[in-house]
């Protein structure tokens, strides 16, 4: 085969390649959400974080607006400490709550933020004031049958 | 009897040494192609002509056999998830099964077998006609002109070859379940561009093919250049070839996804 004829199949091949690689970022990856511009990190002590997972979403009214970076069992306070990457175009007030939910019925679980009303902005490395942690099934259940009880002492 | 016993240690015995030292030769092979190659990148038409054998010979059956790995992968895993009402995961389930584990593996196994394979009869068979012998008494060096070359057309093309594969299982998948099925098809991609995360899987998955892609092409040409010079000998350096290929590709696999993929510790 001529040499110009391999040249031109090999530069379409190492050309497809890459296209391939190109398509798998930005078709089936999340490269066109993911995050490369600037973050500040917050820091949340929460006292049960159930099943949340390192990279987890940090969403807020729906919307992810960082990930957890990071989760650390602190021997000062007994609670975990979760830290977390917000993107740096999103900006909270200092009152903001922070809670772990779960999406859906049996979904994964995340951090939810819901904006207080305070002037001041949280700053990077500052840590959330109130936090709310997940909801354990057998506490719940514990509870109910607790109350439950209660109530029949009552007759 | 105790005759029997000591000859059966000593079976034991002769294996290992013999393993061991072929594994030994392997590696210093393996170090003497490395230190071949900058000639070899100073003449670049070697490598090219290489990848076109490699490589974009091997395309056919790398795009053919990733479609239909994703359409059986849609058609399976349709079948088990629409049993909880969860059938538009199945585009989270055929990404993510593809771009970490099945899209590097299966490639390096065809391309062990299609082009590996290759690379060993051409190698053995140019040493059994003394092909390589006669480019020594030239002063021209055989690993250099003609291993190393082969080397890096192997290592180059591999994580391509395994890219297109995944992306030919994705498009395979899409075609069951989104044409065929019926599966809703905003929610095929945006589940599964939710979940297959750019650094977490396709990097990983591309790293994975990259060793995969240098371990198979040392294989190879390391038993092509020890094959006995002889027609018995080729065959069973190519046998010997496919098999060792396959068996690392699987076990590295398995150790690179353990550090790879092990979760949150």
């Amino acid at each position: 085969m001529q040499r110009t004829m391999m040249d031109f199949w090999v530069g379409l091949f190492v050309m497809a390649g890459i296209g391939a690689l190109l398509i798998l970022g930005m078709k089936v990856g999340n490269l066109t959400t993911y995050q490369t511009g600037e973050s500040y990190t917050l820091v949340g002590n929460f006292e049960n974080i159930g099943g949340l997972k390192v990279r987890a979403p940090v969403k807020s009214a729906g919307v992810v607006v960082g990930r957890v970076a990071d989760i650390q069992f602190s021997l000062e306070t007994y609670d975990a400490v979760v830290t977390i990457n917000m993107d740096a175009r999103y900006q909270f007030p200092q009152d903001t709550f922070a809670s772990i939910l779960t999406s859906g019925l049996l979904g994964e679980q995340y951090v939810g933020l819901l904006p207080g009303g305070d002037d001041a902005m949280l700053e990077d490395g500052d840590k959330f004031m109130k936090t709310n942690s997940a909801i354990v099934l057998e506490d719940m259940i514990g509870r109910f049958l607790f109350d439950k009880a209660a109530e029949d002492k009552d007759f | 009897m105790i005759k029997h016993i000591v000859t059966g240690i000593q079976a034991v015995g002769h294996r290992v040494i013999d393993g061991v030292w072929r594994l030994g030769c392997a590696s210093r092979f393996f170090l003497l192609v490395l230190l071949n190659s900058p000639p070899s990148f100073l003449r670049f038409g070697l490598i090219t002509r290489e990848i076109y054998f490699a490589g974009v010979l091997s395309l056919v059956i790398i795009l053919v056999s990733g479609l239909f790995v994703g359409m059986v992968l849609g058609l399976q895993g349709y079948e088990t998830l629409q049993k909880f009402g969860a059938e538009s995961a199945v585009g989270t389930l055929v990404a993510l099964s593809l771009v970490r584990e099945l899209g590097p593996v299966i490639a390096a196994l065809l391309f062990a077998s299609r082009a590996g394979s290759a690379m060993t009869a051409e190698i053995g068979l140019m040493k059994a006609t003394e092909q390589l012998a006669a480019m020594g008494m030239m002063a021209v060096d055989p690993v250099a002109r003609v291993v190393a070359p082969r080397f890096w057309a192997g290592v180059f093309s591999m994580p391509l070859l395994a890219a297109m594969f995944t992306v030919m299982g994705v498009f395979g998948g899409y075609l069951v379940t989104v044409i065929f099925i019926g599966v809703d098809e905003g929610s095929f991609w945006s589940q599964m561009q939710d979940a297959v995360d750019f650094r977490y899987d396709i990097v990983n998955g591309v790293i994975k093919s990259c060793f995969f892609g240098v371990a198979i092409t040392a294989i190879a040409v390391f038993e092509g250049f020890d094959a006995p010079p002889t027609a018995e000998g080729v065959s069973g350096a190519t046998t010997r070839t496919v098999v060792t290929s396959a068996l690392t590709i699987l076990g590295m696999d398995f150790v690179l996804t353990a550090f790879m993929f092990r979760g949150v510790s």
